[in-house]
């Protein structure tokens, strides 16, 4: 095997297979043989070939095309690689199996290829597309590399009755441990809460097999391997610990199995003269927007361009063929990216825009260009603008692209049926046409965002102004380049001050789950905006009149730390030389009184607590306990005088709030039964609510009105159970969502279904798929399962009539055929978001016995009575 | 009130008060929009979309109107005249209609807190599962124990009664029995005996203890003793929580139909008045 080949590709995966794929469609439009593909597995697609038997391969992302001469649909892995196999033969694909490519040296028109067998080829353009598989990466802990842990499953079946551990959140983790489960045990263990890395299908079927309970199948979230404990004996069960909320865990298991992904074989990287940003494992090439390296011929497509998914890597390796061949063509998002930046005042194309953009944001400066243009097209654009008519204009413009869009698609989708059907292949399935994304508009002076509410984008300013004003303290004026919105992002609560556009100002708001998968791939963006976080944190609360880049240095110093629940932050008698700020979560404070606990307060985010112990007395005169999971802010003698000094005049107001806490304090001690009381709800979990139901059981004659209300005005099904509440002194905890502060229910819906009014209600929209992943996650039992119940009769004809069951949730409702068809919905509290009169619960008590509360009303309801 | 007095008042002294003059017809009238709009609470109750007002502002003045307001007005319409017509059949209805619902009143307020105290932070729910859980304990104990223990024991489970007919839950009566060893003429024979409270069987394993020789069947019998005892206390709430639930509703019983009754007298009072007068 020797020669010159205009392009060398290597890697025969799917970005490989279609570069190749398109580099011969060339050849044979030019008569030559320009192009070689080498692979260094026996056959092509290796990490496929490898996956499991009759595994399912998806196509996301849904939204894009697939743009390639090699053919790729959903489905299963043989069906892949058959169509794969023949498309190879079908375009000419010259594929070198068995070709392992050691070293690369040369630059454009001069490129010379080792492979592993001594032999050598040249090349004018070499694309790399090896992808990252052939790099798992490690556990971390000692015995990682005992034959206890395995970091590649080929076959599932191979196991059967073992107790077996899986370690990942990733699509192969997921697929290793549902084809286990088929005839074992097993455990997945996820760092996150969530599955956020994991493809549609696999999210889907994971929470599925979790929610299962005729299956041994169960999730850690939140967890790490903390150590391993191998087999004493082969054939004995070993064991993983684990580093889980509730403490440490020993799983005993047979094998371990991690799935943690790969990371980029740096060092063959570096020998192909790539440089790479910086000193993480995962640090990935640098690429311009033709996915060339800094190599010039050099290009990197697909895994190790940061592009995982199939369909993406595909459609880069028929786009940098192109690029090779000098056809400047535009990606196949250019469109959507196009509509994004539709209204805008630019006459520059899309490129243009997104590295202008870049440049300007300091915090984005770095990113992959890649994973920057994946952000924008997460992301929606919003342009502020002054002129009354200007805005009047593109308004009207708004509505012709807007028309255009749907008519193209429309189009598009036309000729594609009349092609198929004169291939004679059916029409596909289609849904009907998304509303295309356009630029939003906005007025000059319009709010982002108002204070109180709860939303959590997040915010850059590309162009132009906004002002965040609150209640105490200056205003804060920001331009291009900086970026707002971190505080609810990062603690869940509501939005705190408001944010007003000026003129002529241009936002990149992002979606919550965008940047949380951005901050955990990218360590730089995230360290960036928690740093902004506790500046403003601490210019919020401790020194309101400074500006809060000048806390930089403050900010550096403090720390953050994470307790779960039922932790103990510091004990009654500790000396302390600190004081918290609550990020998320609930403290409960307690004193011993005469042998007995007693509840003091519970401080929620966005308060403080410990502060005496920088006031004047350093011993804690309470104990600080975790009441649900919580996140706080540690601010030490040295940075709390700091913050003082810098702003003095905060002084008089930490007092009073301190005052406040204390006079709180004594009031409580001094009456230990609502003392009790609030130490009941904060057991039930009410620290976290921000708007639960309480019924003053003092005042409650049993009417069942509240639940009868509810299912009246929510379709038939009552979303509160009255009656198994739990019940303390005179309170009843009626089974209602509370609508927590961090809503658990909200991670993982695989429709991103749930969402949150700015108001703070938390609701389920009709794109429920009733996958029950809520009702699992939610941990006060507040969301059922329910199928549409039937409709009845009228109120007047039951009254008069007897027709009917009358009003409220029927219990012997039979749903319809049409409701079976549609299957069980989520249901759950929505707090009447919809009603002038607020939650019908409430307005339908006829004693006012119902009500609805959040943590700061705590003390009141416990002192009734 | 003091209108409705200024108007009695201000009639012609030379006629009896009567519900024929003028002054009679606006108190009339007044009294019929009262008993119309404080009935129409039972269909406003049930409007559970309409967004005007809360219940309770609708209750409260349901109660202030209907209690005080209404029996003015009616009063002072009849001007004191009674007999025995369909007016006064109105009237007393009427009179029923409030009396019934200021026992309502009562209950409201005097039963929820009687019942948050006899609910001991546990919900009916939860008491249940107590009692079934102790249940299965004392069986499991028994079936350890002395044939004629573990027959006591298996009888006055089985025997235990909750609720039962409707005086029987309006007075939380306790109709329990348990099948118990007979003494003297009865010697050798199971008869069965009322174990209100649990008091027999109680009683009988308590007899038991000082009397046992088998080992281990002391300590099973203390244990039973305790199950008993507690179950004695959970029945007696149950009952008396079904039984204030139940008075709590009861009195809806005698006000809703007097209504509708009152409404039908009503209906006839002024018809009769207009055509027959």
């Amino acid at each position: 095997m020797t020669g010159h080949y205009g392009i060398a590709v290597i890697g025969a995966g799917p970005a490989g297979l279609s570069a190749a794929g398109r580099a011969a469609e060339h050849d044979a439009q030019d008569g030559e043989a320009g192009h070689i593909l080498l692979e260094g597995a026996p056959h092509h697609a290796n990490t496929i070939q490898r996956y499991q038997k009759g595994k399912h391969v998806m196509d996301e992302p849904g939204y894009l095309d697939l743009r390639s001469p090699i053919e790729f649909n959903a489905g299963t892995r043989e069906a892949i690689l058959d169509t794969w196999a023949e498309d190879i033969r079908a375009t000419g694909i010259n594929l070198q199996c068995g070709a392992e490519v050691t070293a690369i040296d040369g630059e454009r028109g001069d490129f010379t290829l080792r492979c592993a067998d001594g032999t050598e080829i040249t090349a004018d353009n070499v694309i790399l597309a090896i992808g990252t598989q052939g790099n798992p990466r490690r556990l971390g802990v000692e015995g990682d590399d005992s034959a206890f842990v395995q970091y590649q499953l080929d076959d599932p079946d191979e196991y059967a009755d073992e107790d077996i551990v899986v370690v990942g959140a990733g699509d192969a983790a997921i697929e290793n441990a549902l084809g286990l489960a088929r005839q074992n045990r097993v455990v997945i263990v996820n760092r996150r809460n969530e599955f956020s890395r994991a493809k549609q299908g696999n999210l889907d079927a994971v929470l599925a097999a979790i929610n299962d309970r005729d299956l041994a199948f169960s999730c850690r979230y939140q967890s790490n391997v903390k150590g391993l404990q191998p087999p004493s004996a082969p054939g004995e069960p070993g064991a993983i610990v684990l580093d889980t909320p509730d403490g440490e865990e020993a799983i005993p298991c047979h094998r371990v199995i991690a799935r943690l992904g790969s990371i980029p074989p740096r060092g063959f990287l570096e020998r192909c003269g790539i440089e790479l940003p910086n000193e993480s494992p995962e640090a990935l090439p640098e690429l311009d927007e033709h996915y060339q390296s800094n190599v010039p011929g050099l290009y990197v497509i697909g895994a190790l361009a940061g592009y995982p998914l199939i369909k993406q890597a595909m459609n880069q390796g028929h786009d940098v063929v192109e690029f090779i061949k000098g056809h400047d063509i535009k990606p196949v998002e250019h469109p959507l990216l196009q509509l994004k930046f539709g209204l805008l005042p630019y006459r520059a194309d899309v490129d243009e825009i997104l590295a202008l953009y870049q440049q300007r944001v300091p915090m984005f400066a770095r990113m992959n260009t890649l994973a920057f243009r994946e952000l924008i097209l997460e992301s929606e654009i919003r342009y502020a603008v002054g002129d009354e008519t200007a805005h009047e204009e593109l308004r009207e413009r708004r509505r012709t692209l807007r028309e255009r869009r749907i008519a193209e698609i429309e189009q598009a989708r036309a000729d594609e049926d009349r092609r198929r059907s004169e291939a004679g292949k059916p029409p596909k399935p289609r849904r009907p046409v998304e509303e295309p994304d356009i630029t939003k508009l906005l007025r000059a002076g319009d709010y982002v965002y108002r204070d109180g509410e709860y939303t959590n984008t997040f915010f850059t300013i590309v162009e132009g102004e906004v002002t965040l004003r609150s209640d105490n303290g200056p205003e804060t004026r920001l331009t291009a380049g900086q970026f707002f919105g971190e505080m609810s992002l990062l603690s869940g609560r509501p939005r705190i001050g408001d944010a007003v556009v000026s003129a002529d100002t241009i936002l990149i708001e992002t979606p919550r789950r965008t940047m949380v998968k951005l901050m955990a791939a990218n360590a730089e963006v995230a360290e960036g905006i928690e740093t902004v976080f506790l500046q403003r944190t601490l210019q919020q609360f401790f020194a309101p009149s400074v500006s809060y880049s000048a806390l930089r240095d403050i900010a550096r110093q403090v720390t953050t730390s994470r307790f779960n629940r039922g932790d103990t932050i510091y004990s009654e008698g500790d000396t302390g030389d600190r004081l918290y700020l609550i990020r998320s979560g609930t403290v409960a404070l307690t004193s011993r009184r005469d042998g007995r606990e007693i509840a003091v307060g519970h401080p929620q985010s966005g308060q403080t607590f410990g502060q005496m112990a920088l006031m004047g007395d350093p011993v804690r005169r309470e104990s600080a306990v975790a009441a649900v999971r919580t996140e706080v802010i540690e601010i030490e003698r040295e940075e709390f005088l700091a913050l003082l000094r810098k702003s003095p005049d905060s002084v008089p107001q930490l007092q009073a709030e301190t005052t406040r806490q204390l006079q709180q304090a004594s009031r409580m001690e001094a009456v230990p039964e609502s003392s009790s009381v609030i130490s009941f709800l904060l057991d039930q979990g009410l620290g976290e609510a921000t708007d639960a139901l309480v019924i003053d059981e003092t005042l409650c004659i049993g009417c069942d009105n509240c639940e009868i209300a509810c299912a009246e005005t929510h379709d038939g099904v009552s979303r509160l159970n009255r009656k198994a509440g739990m019940r303390f002194a005179h309170v009843n905890l009626p089974i209602a969502c509370r609508h927590c502060e961090q809503p658990h229910c909200m991670k993982e819906c695989p429709p991103d279904a749930i969402h949150r009014e700015p108001s703070g209600e938390v609701f389920i929209d009709d794109s429920c798929i009733g996958c029950g992943n809520c009702e699992t996650n939610c941990p006060y039992d507040v969301i059922k399962m329910s199928y549409e119940p039937p409709k009845k009769p009228g109120l007047l004809q039951w009254l008069l009539m007897g027709r009917g069951p009358g009003p409220g949730e029927d219990p012997l409702a039979e749903p319809t055929e049409a409701a079976q068809e549609a299957g069980k919905k989520a249901v759950k509290c929505d707090a009447c978001r919809d009603r002038p009169a607020g939650p019908a619960c409430v307005q339908s008590c006829p004693t006012g016995a119902a009500v609805r509360l959040s943590p700061a009303d705590f003390a009141d309801l416990a002192e009734r009575n | 009130m003091a209108a409705s007095a200024g108007i009695y008042l201000s009639q012609d002294p030379a006629l009896p008060p009567n519900g024929g003059s003028w002054q009679g017809y606006t108190l009339g009238g007044l009294g019929l929009a009262l008993i119309l709009w404080l009935a129409w609470l039972g269909i406003r109750k049930r409007q559970y979309r309409n967004n005007r007002g809360t219940l309770e502002g609708w209750a409260s003045a349901h109660v202030y109107l209907g209690g005080i307001a209404l029996p003015v007005a009616a009063t002072l319409h009849g001007g004191f005249q009674f007999g025995l017509n369909v007016h006064t059949l109105a009237y007393a209805l009427m009179a029923g209609v409030i009396l019934s619902g200021l026992y309502g009143l009562y209950t409201y307020l005097r039963f929820p807190p009687l019942l948050v105290r006899n609910r001991g932070d546990q919900s009916m729910d939860e008491r249940l599962a107590e009692l079934d859980r102790i249940d299965k304990e004392a069986l499991e104990t028994a079936s350890r124990c002395d044939e004629s223990v573990h027959t006591a024991v298996h009888s006055a489970l089985d025997r235990t009664a909750v609720g039962g007919g409707f005086r029987d839950q309006l007075f939380a009566r306790d109709r329990s029995r348990v099948l118990l060893p007979g003494t003297g003429k009865r010697e050798g024979r199971n008869v069965l005996v009322a174990n209100r409270g649990q008091r027999a069987v109680v009683d009988y394993l308590a007899q038991r203890i000082p009397d046992t020789s088998k080992h281990g069947e002391a300590e099973r019998l203390r244990e039973l003793l305790y199950v008993f005892g507690r179950r004695a206390e959970l029945l007696q709430r149950l009952r008396r929580e079904i039984s204030l639930q139940l008075r709590m509703k009861l009195w809806l019983a005698i006000h809703v139909p007097l209504t509708v009754a009152l409404l039908a007298a009503l209906t006839v009072h002024v018809v009769t008045v207009f055509f027959y007068w």
